[in-house]
Order: C-alpha cells, then sequence, then structure tokens
C-alpha cells in the first residue's frame, strides 16, 4: 500500500542466495496443525522451501492445501506449530505483513483486473508517485516503462501498456501476477493452482514462467492438483490428505502413479474407471436390446 | 492511462496501436460523438435556425446551465459507480442540504460561511454513514442509499415544518445572503453575451470535472477506484484499502450534492425540500451516458460532462422543437440510456475483447 519506490528497487535486484545459508529454508512451517470449530484442518503438517526450489504441494480437493497456503500467506494463524522464515521463528499478523516480509501469494482467479491496463494493475497498490502534497500523482511514465520492460521479459508482447488486461489469455494473465509479485520483492512465490483453469497451451506458459523464477533464486511453492503439471518443475513433492501431510518426495523419487495414490486421488480413480466401464457395459448392452436409435420410448 | 512514454528502442519492438483505435476504446469516446450528434439532432429539429431559440446565446445559456447543475453530481456519482456502488440518497441530500442552509441563514440567524460549513460537514457525514454502513454490512449500496433516500426526504420535511412554523419552502435566503460576498461564489454571473447569462455553477462544474479526472486517472487513488470495481477480493488481497476508498467516494457524492443545493438555494432565493428529486437518476444516467458501467471497474468521469451536456441539450432542446414539449423529456432520455448502454457494451467489448 505504502511501499516505496526506492525499497521496491532495491529488493528487485536478482535474489543471490547467500552461499552460507542457502540451506536454510526461506521459509518453513514446522508441524501446523489449525482446528475451525471441531473440524481439524491441518494436523501435525510440516513443509519447507530453500532459494531456488519449487516444492509442489500436491493434494485433492478438501486435503487442506487452501488452510496451508492461508496460514503461510498470514491470512490465518496456525493453533499449533510455528513458521519460520530464513530459521527465525516468524508470526504473520496479516497479509501485508507477509508480503512486507517477502511472501507473496498469487491466488489462481483474483491475481488481476481484466478492465484495467497493464500497466494500471502491474502497480496496483504500490503505484509508483511523484510530486508532492496535493500533487503528488501517479507516475504514470515510469510505470509503463517498467510495466512495458517487465512484459517483456516474461515474454508478453503487449500492443501498448495501456492495453485492458482483459485482451491477455488466461495464461499470460497469471505470468503477468507472478511477475508483478516478484518485482515487488517477494522472496518466496505461493502459487494457488495457477495452471488448473489453463488449457495445455496456457498452462505451459505459466509453467515456464515458474522454472524461470526458480533460476533466479526464488523460493516456489507451487500448488496443485494436477500431477502432470507438478512433475516436471517440482524439485519436492509435499503431499496432504485429509489434512495431514503424506509425505515429502524428491524429485525422482516417486513415480507418477504412486503420487496420484498418495494424493487420495488413486484410490478414486480407480473406482471412476471401474464405474465408467461399467457403465459401458450397460449402454453396450441396451443398444443391443434397442431396436434403433429412431425408436419411439417406451410407453 | 494513455500515455505511453519510454525508451524508443523500447516501444519499437512493440506493436503500437493508433491514435484512433486509442481513441476509440476510451470509454468517453461514445458521449463524445453523442453529444456531437445530440447538437445536430436538435439544431435540425429547430430547422436550422441561428439567432433565436436553440441556436442561440439564451438557449446555450440555459441548457449548459443544466448541465453544469446535473454535471456537478454527475462526475462524482460517475467516480463511485467506476467504484462498483450507487449512491441513490443524493436527490434528496440535494433537498435537505439546501433546507439546512436556508435554515441557517434565515431561522437561526447565522453567517453564510458558517451556514456553509453546517451543510457540508452534514452532507459529509451522511456520506460517511452511507459509505460506513454499505462497507460493513456488505449490504447492496443501492438498497442502502434507497433508505437514506427517503429518511433524509422524510426528516427533511419533518424538520422543517417542526421549525419554520408548518411550511416547506424556507424563503428569504436570497434577502439573508445578498450582502455577504460569500454568495458571489454560488451565484455571480460570469458574463454576459447577447443578453445571456452565464453564472459561475459553470466554473464549479469544470472544476469537479477537471478534480475528478485527474484523480481518477493521474492518482494512486484513482487506480484503486477503478481496482475496487473491477475485484473487491483482488483489491484487497493485493492491500488496496477497500473500505477507505469506498467511504470516501460516498462522501464524495454528498458533498457534490451539497454544493448542488447551495448553488441553487443561493441562486433562487429560497429552499424546498421537494428540490433534487429525480437527480439521483438524473446523475446516473449522465455517468451511463459518459461510458460508465453499471457493473463498475470501468468508466471516466470527462465522460460525465458529455453526458451532463446531453442531458441539458435534450431537457431544453425540445422546447423549441415544434409540436414537442416537455413531456417528452422523459421518453427521450430513456431512449439516450438504453442507446448509452448498448454503445457501451460495444466499446468495452472491442476494449476488452479486440484479441479474438
Amino acid at each position: 500500500m505504502t511501499t516505496k519506490q526506492t525499497t521496491t528497487t532495491e529488493l528487485t535486484a536478482p535474489t543471490s542466495p547467500q552461499p552460507t545459508r542457502s540451506d536454510v529454508p526461506v521459509l518453513e512451517a514446522r508441524s501446523i496443525s489449525k482446528m475451525f470449530g471441531r473440524v481439524i484442518a491441518l494436523r501435525d503438517v510440516s513443509l519447507s522451501v530453500k532459494a531456488g526450489e519449487v516444492n509442489c504441494l500436491l493434494g485433492d480437493n478438501g486435503a487442506g492445501k487452501s488452510t496451508l497456503i492461508k496460514t503461510l500467506s498470514g491470512v490465518h494463524r496456525p493453533d499449533e506449530g510455528q513458521l519460520f522464515m530464513d530459521g527465525e521463528p516468524v508470526t504473520l499478523a496479516s497479509p501485508r505483513d507477509a508480503q512486507t516480509r517477502g511472501i507473496a501469494t498469487v491466488f489462481q482467479d483474483l491475481a488481476v483486473l481484466p478492465l484495467m491496463s497493464v500497466s494500471r494493475n502491474f502497480f496496483l497498490g504500490n503505484e509508483p508517485t511523484k510530486g508532492a502534497g496535493p500533487f503528488r500523482r501517479f507516475d504514470m511514465g515510469y510505470a509503463d516503462k517498467t510495466a512495458r520492460e517487465k512484459m517483456h521479459e516474461i515474454g508478453i508482447d503487449v500492443r501498448d501498456t495501456a492495453q485492458l488486461v482483459g485482451t491477455l489469455s488466461g495464461g499470460e494473465r497469471q505470468t503477468l501476477a507472478i511477475a508483478r509479485a516478484e518485482y515487488f520483492g517477494a522472496r518466496v512465490l505461493i502459487l494457488d493452482e495457477p495452471t488448473s483453469a489453463l488449457g495445455v497451451k496456457q498452462a505451459a506458459i505459466v509453467l515456464r514462467h515458474i522454472l524461470k523464477a526458480r533460476a533466479r533464486g526464488l523460493a516456489v511453492i507451487f500448488i496443485t492438483h494436477n500431477v502432470q503439471h507438478a512433475l516436471p518443475v517440482g524439485d519436492k513433492f509435499t503431499i496432504l490428505s485429509h489434512g495431514r501431510s503424506e509425505g515429502v518426495f524428491k524429485r525422482g523419487e516417486i513415480s507418477l502413479d504412486k503420487l496420484l495414490g498418495l494424493m487420495g486421488g488413486g484410490e478414486e480413480l480407480s473406482d471412476l474407471s471401474r464405474e465408467l466401464e461399467q457403465l459401458q457395459n450397460e449402454i453396450t448392452v441396451a443398444q443391443a436390446a434397442d431396436p434403433g436409435p429412431g425408436a419411439p420410448p417406451a410407453g | 492511462m494513455t500515455t505511453v512514454e519510454g525508451t524508443p528502442s523500447e516501444a519499437a519492438r512493440l506493436r503500437r496501436a493508433s491514435p484512433i483505435r486509442q481513441l476509440l476504446t476510451r470509454p468517453e469516446f461514445g458521449s463524445i460523438v453523442g453529444a456531437i450528434l445530440i447538437f445536430f439532432v436538435f439544431w435540425a429539429l429547430t430547422g436550422f435556425i441561428v439567432g433565436t431559440g436553440f441556436m442561440s446565446w439564451k438557449g446555450f445559456a440555459a441548457y449548459i446551465q443544466v448541465a453544469a447543475q446535473i454535471g456537478i453530481l454527475g462526475a462524482t456519482v460517475a467516480l463511485l459507480m467506476i467504484a462498483g456502488e450507487f449512491d441513490l440518497s443524493i436527490g434528496s441530500m440535494v433537498g435537505c442540504a439546501g433546507l439546512i442552509l436556508g435554515l441557517s441563514i434565515t431561522q437561526f440567524g447565522l453567517p453564510l460561511w458558517l451556514g456553509l460549513i453546517i451543510t457540508f460537514a452534514f452532507a459529509l457525514a451522511v456520506g460517511a454513514a452511507n459509505g460506513y454502513i454499505v462497507v460493513k454490512t456488505g449490504l447492496p449500496s443501492f438498497i442502502v442509499t434507497l433508505g437514506s433516500l427517503y429518511m433524509l426526504r422524510g426528516a427533511g420535511l419533518a424538520m422543517t415544518r417542526l421549525v419554520s412554523n408548518g411550511q416547506t419552502i424556507v424563503s428569504g435566503v436570497g434577502a439573508a445572503a445578498a450582502d455577504d460576498p460569500l454568495s458571489k461564489l454560488f451565484n455571480a454571473t460570469l458574463f454576459t453575451i447577447g443578453g445571456a447569462d452565464f453564472k459561475v455553477e459553470l466554473l464549479w462544474w469544470f472544476a469537479v470535472v477537471a478534480v475528478a479526472t485527474w484523480v481518477l486517472l493521474r492518482t494512486r487513488f484513482g487506480n484503486w477506484i477503478f481496482a475496487v470495481g473491477g475485484s473487491k477480493e483482488a483489491s484487497r488481497n493485493i492491500g488496496v484499502p477497500v473500505n477507505r476508498v469506498k467511504i470516501l467516494l460516498f462522501m464524495a457524492t454528498a458533498a457534490s450534492a451539497a454544493l448542488f443545493a447551495c448553488i441553487q438555494v443561493l441562486e433562487v432565493g429560497n429552499a424546498d425540500v421537494l428540490r433534487g428529486t429525480g437527480k439521483e437518476f438524473e446523475a446516473i444516467i449522465t455517468a451511463v451516458i459518459g461510458g460508465t458501467l453499471l457493473t463498475g471497474g470501468y468508466g471516466s468521469a470527462l465522460g460525465s460532462a458529455f453526458g451532463a451536456f446531453i442531458l441539458g441539450v435534450t431537457q431544453l432542446g425540445i422546447f423549441f422543437v415544434p409540436g414537442f414539449n416537455s413531456d417528452w423529456y422523459g421518453f427521450v432520455l430513456g431512449a439516450l440510456l438504453l442507446v448509452a448502454a448498448l454503445v457501451n457494451n460495444w466499446i468495452l467489448r472491442r476494449a476488452s475483447g479486440a484479441r479474438s
């Protein structure tokens, strides 16, 4: 809201993780539990992410992914357990507090405003200003220039920065939101289902950007329920099921089938395919008994 | 929003939109074309006569005055609508604020400056209350301000009868304020051309539109207005003070209604509780004709000025058309609103869906 331009420019310098501390996770959650009334949303869940690492948080709907990321982004306070940043215990007072500490959460559908221009979106909430007193104004020149540079860096060809974000594709919008979070000093990127509403091509744009962010030394927590999206970019896979951690696996340690099984989706998927098979059989039987497609319904 | 600066090498790598295309996708584009069109339509309907009637200085002064008055309301209403809210209470705020000013300087014998302070303080307080209720309860502002519309009208009527012996019109305001140079701020004649007086409210109108446009397009607050109307959730996630923006805008619409009231009361010389009836919808129509979306997130304060001009020309132009009278005003206004909504829709599709 009031981030000064001077501080943001410092923070945008490529994060080079200090070699002595690179083994200390930038963000770590230890034994987090969260209750809503009598419902246990999270029980003893731990998760950590280092600089230059992508930790994929996998789980089916209702596994507790949302509660966990809301805890990590300052929306909820954990009932038990502790958060650490760079090894130091921290308490996140609010989403704003998390942001100033460098934790940026990008939500799937609430990231950008389609009826606002690219530069207005890019600087929303962190508008650069010039002038003083009643003449303090939005520095559109700076905003346009910076937004254009950043959009070019992430490979989005905008006609001009006054173009409405609604004209960008879904993947480009999501990428814009990620680039914006990075620009404003994020050290930890929490991406909430950034690819789940997107087609294959659009998802690829976002996944490519996640890899670029990792290469720049950011710590990325990538939430998804799509294993195909997680496998190619993840260094680590944290699996949540029914509010519990089903384990943390390194890249190469685990196969797609195993991941699916652990997510709690495996069982349901085999149930589903069994059911579909049965349905198919019924249809075949029915068609065989049916004289033809044009026949009037009985009765 | 349209300023595109930067290093030439950077700019050269991007396809640039032509100035014409940029103008076509501006929200106020429709209203500019509409204003020119309406003007010529009425001139044609009055037989292209120059010097008397529609195309005369007196005619022009008359409809520009109507435009100025509704335009003062329209500019702030446009900002509020871009932020995704409505304020229906401004109609009775005009009546109420006028009564407060009138009673202050006649019944209570207060100096004009104090009366003005009380009037604006009252308006700002009601605006803040409207805003506070809307953001805290999450109720639609349409309902909340519909409530205050009736409450203000009812209370204004009752209180005026109570303090002025059953009268609903406070007279003698003109006489009470005549000697005060401060009243010139609201009722002075700027200049006279061809026997037609151009009043100071034109300056107020330009000032309100200019400030509203500047705030909307060139300040951080303006960026937040667009954002809040576009998506409350997204704005909140990113750290925009959603509630503060909305409450301040409700205060702005109420203050503009108070300004309208002060101008009217000091110009006419009396206050009437029924003043401002229907202005809440005329202000919304002005904003919509000016290119502001009913659903928020997109629009223009500058456009509301063209909307107000269209309204003024229509309202008074009908008088000059042979065979027509003011009964048709409502019909024409409604039709204009429909056309404006359709044009806005088209412009918006061009601006946001031009990709496909």
